[in-house]
Order: structure tokens, then C-alpha cells, then sequence
């Protein structure tokens, strides 16, 4: 069983429909027991990280999330899920976030006026280094983004794989243990997300 | 980089794809969760369905085709006809669309709009806006905003209400030109120009589409995000593949696997 974490940030419907797609079982919940006793956990998240934060507050579930995470449950980020599972982000003035990658989630500052914001659409992955999740993906495989916000790992050791916007190459795709997070929708990027999100189900957290 | 994205549109009428020319003179074409999977299978980037007479029947949206396609497709795809309410939006978005389009409800309620991006995310609310030509000093950009299909005219500005939708918080704009809809003669690329170097957000052409070369056109020329495209497709004269092997061709950056 795949726990879908609800913390009201989004539509969580496509991510359920991925997974139902190719045939595993999963379940959106914000109840902390089910998520503690999860197989598997995703985190997935559109819209802005203060209100994002605002709804893990109330709805309890930031120590739960974290504790999964220190348990060695594999746990998938997607979106905004992915940037707030850093230490901070730059979204609403400047919002404190879970804090289990070191780094941030900064602003696309284009030169370029005509550069779009958000950035809307299939863009390439380039993989960085081998990772379960990305078996039989070749690279530079392209996948669905919508963000104006990028994962900015401190340490470039968690970067698995780097996409490029914006007079930007950012993480696209982080690492760390049972933790893996995309900025880009799997569930959203066709056969090539799908076999992403086949992977997670067969993953066992370790690299 | 970026890829340009291709969106095939399926007008969607009691179950059946339909096509007119300028909203008129439909037939039918096939049903629309075949098409929408072989179009997915044959390299869409995405996809967009109209229940096109929900608007003028006055019910809501065929929710249930929108839950079918969900399950059978996985890239995004955007819903419009017939929302009325953010509780439609809310529905349409739950049943597994990515996007909710909106056009004569945004004339209409304006603050619906700001209200949906907020409550939903930018990224899910797309503008539709059906401009037709109209030189008359009182519309500066040259175009005056239609809604209804064409139906009905609001003495608004079509780059002033691009702007404004993007002040409300609409995370993408579909512009669809009346005067070329359907007419497959290639977009009407000033027009596109005109307000996709205006506004910061993504903008999708449409109306016109026929060959492979009015999308390279709209792509370098009418500085279009995305494109839309409809009868060169549904007739069976191009397939998504071909379409995509000549903007490769003119090196348009394209997503080429999937």
C-alpha cells in the first residue's frame, strides 16, 4: 500500500489515477497512523509552500512526515511536495520548510523578459548519477513541469538529475536515502512518468 | 530547454468529437476517449476537451467523461464548457483534469477567476479567449474579446483583457482566433505575437492550424508556448508524429519520446 500524504495542497487525484493505472494499491490520507505504517509514502503538492506549510501545521503532520522519513520508508516528493522537503523557500516572503535536504526552493530570476514564468510543459532530465527510480529511463527523457520555483540542494551529492531554465541548471530530481523527489510530475509525464512511478513501487529505499 | 507543446482539441457534443468552422456546421468525428488515447499514444503533449453545447444547454460538464479520460491518459489535459461556479472547477479538477478552462464565465464574473487560481493554484486555470478583428478606435490592439462562440461581442479590448487575466492570477491563456477558427489557413500570428510578448505567462495559439508549417510559424514567429490543433489531425491528413518529425525538421524544440 502507497500512502498518498493529503495535506490539502492540491489536486491528488492524477497521482492516485497514475498508480491505480498500473496496478497498485494506494490510498490518500492525512491520517498519521496510516501513513507510519505505509509500505510507501508520496508527497506530492501543487500551489505555494506558506499555505503549504500553513496546512502540514494544522493538519499535524510534520513530525509524522518526518518520522517516516527517518524510519527508511521510501518516500517520493512530487512538486511542491519536492520543495519543502528542503530546509526553506523563497515562495510568500520567505517560508521555513521540513527541512530534510539541506538547501532551498529559489525563484526563476530570468534575464531574459520574454522568459516564461511559470515554467509550463515537457522539458529534458538529464540523469546525474544511476538511481532505482530512473531503471530502464533513458536520459534526458523529457517529463512534465509546471513550477516557478527550483530545488537548489547545498550539496550537490543529493542531485540525481539536472534540467535546465530559465539561465538555470537545477536539481530536477534530489536524493538522499529512502528519500527521492521530483521537481517535474511523474503522474503527469505520460508512459516514461508511469514507469518512474513503477519503479517507486518495486523501490526498497536504498541506492 | 523547453519543449514547444502540441494540444490536440477535442469539441466534445452529446459524447461525439465534433468539428465546425467558425463554431458552425459540426459533424461528428469518433468518440472521445479513443481519440484521446490514440492521440496520447501518438505524441500529444497534451490534451484540451470542450463539452461544447453544455454553455448553451445550460448543464453542468459531462463529469464522467472527464473521470473516463483520467483513467485512461496520463499527461495533462484541460476541461472547459459549461463552469459556471468554483464547485464546477472544483469537480472537474477532482474527476482528474489538470486544467480548468474558462472564457464567457471570466467576462462575466472576473473575480471567480482570481477566487479558482487562489483557491486552486494559477496553473490549473486556463483563460480561453475567442478575439475576432475589429478596427474601430475603441479596441486598440485591433481585436475585439468575443464570448458565447462568437455569439456575442463585450467591447473589451483583447490585449487589455490578456493583461487583466493575467493580473487575476490565470496561469495560461488560449488564444483562439474566431476569424481563423476552423478555417485551417495557419494562425493568425500577429495576433498571437501581439499577446504572448505582452503578458509573462504561457500562451497557447489557436485556430487556423492545417499544415506542419503554420505551427513552425506560430511557434518562431508568433512567439506561441504551446499550439493548438484540430481538423489536420481528426481528418486523418497528418498524424501527431508527422507533425512533430517537420518541427524537428525546422528545429523547433520538441519532445520527440514518449
Amino acid at each position: 500500500m502507497i500512502a498518498i500524504i493529503d495535506y490539502e495542497a492540491g489536486n491528488l487525484t492524477s497521482v492516485r489515477l497514475g498508480l491505480e493505472y498500473i496496478g497498485v494499491e494506494c490510498e490518500i490520507t492525512n491520517d498519521p497512523v496510516k501513513i507510519a505504517s505505509a509500505e510507501r509514502v508520496i508527497f506530492p503538492g501543487v500551489g505555494a509552500a506558506g499555505a503549504a506549510m500553513e496546512g502540514i501545521r494544522q493538519t499535524g503532520l510534520l513530525e509524522p512526515i518526518r518520522e517516516v522519513v527517518a524510519s527508511g520508508t521510501p518516500f517520493l516528493g512530487i512538486c511542491l511536495g519536492t520543495q519543502i522537503i528542503f530546509e526553506f523557500s523563497e515562495e510568500d516572503g520567505g517560508t521555513p520548510c521540513i527541512g530534510l535536504i539541506p538547501g532551498s526552493a529559489k525563484r526563476f530570476t530570468p534575464s531574459d523578459p520574454m522568459c516564461k514564468i511559470p515554467q509550463m510543459g515537457w522539458n529534458t532530465v538529464e540523469i546525474r548519477r544511476p538511481h532505482p527510480l530512473f531503471e530502464e529511463i533513458e536520459d534526458s527523457s523529457e517529463f512534465y513541469f509546471v513550477h516557478s520555483y527550483y530545488p537548489a540542494p547545498s550539496d550537490p551529492a543529493y542531485i540525481i538529475g539536472e534540467t535546465e531554465y530559465a539561465d538555470v541548471r537545477f536539481a530536477s530530481a534530489v536524493g538522499k536515502n529512502n528519500l527521492f523527489a521530483t521537481q517535474f510530475h511523474p503522474e503527469r509525464s505520460g508512459r516514461i512518468g508511469l514507469k518512474l512511478l513503477e519503479n517507486f513501487s518495486r523501490w526498497n529505499g536504498k541506492c | 530547454m523547453l519543449s514547444k507543446r502540441i494540444i490536440p482539441c477535442l469539441d466534445v457534443r452529446n459524447k461525439k468529437v465534433t468539428k465546425g468552422v467558425r463554431f458552425q456546421g459540426n459533424i461528428d468525428l469518433g468518440d472521445p476517449i479513443e481519440m484521446a488515447v490514440a492521440y496520447s499514444d501518438g505524441g500529444c503533449d497534451e490534451l484540451v476537451f470542450y463539452d461544447i453545447t453544455a454553455s448553451a444547454e445550460r448543464r453542468p460538464i459531462d463529469i464522467e467523461m472527464v473521470r473516463e479520460v483520467g483513467r485512461v491518459i496520463h499527461i495533462p489535459f484541460a476541461v472547459g464548457g459549461g463552469i459556471e461556479t468554483l464547485d464546477d472547477m472544483y469537480r472537474v479538477l477532482l474527476a482528474g483534469a489538470e486544467k480548468v478552462s474558462v472564457n464567457s464565465l471570466a467576462v462575466k464574473n472576473p473575480p471567480i477567476i482570481a477566487e479558482g487560481a487562489r483557491q486552486f493554484g494559477s496553473q490549473c486555470i486556463v483563460l480561453g479567449m475567442d478575439p475576432v478583428r475589429c478596427d474601430d478606435p475603441r479596441f486598440p490592439s485591433g481585436y475585439e474579446v468575443t464570448i458565447r462562440g462568437f455569439r456575442e461581442r463585450t467591447g473589451i479590448d483583447a490585449l487589455e483583457w490578456a493583461k487583466r487575466a493575467e493580473d487575476l492570477g490565470v496561469g495560461e491563456i488560449v488564444v483562439n482566433s474566431v476569424d481563423a477558427d476552423g478555417t485551417r489557413d495557419g494562425f493568425e500570428l500577429s495576433l498571437t505575437r501581439m499577446i504572448s510578448t505582452s503578458v509573462r505567462i504561457p500562451v497557447v495559439a489557436s485556430g487556423g492550424a492545417g499544415t506542419p508549417k503554420h505551427l513552425i510559424d506560430v511557434f518562431n514567429e508568433g512567439a506561441a508556448d504551446a499550439a493548438i490543433i484540430a481538423s489536420m489531425i481528426h481528418t486523418g491528413e497528418y498524424t501527431i508524429g508527422q507533425i512533430k518529425d517537420e518541427l524537428v525538421r525546422a528545429g523547433v524544440p520538441i519532445r520527440r519520446k514518449w
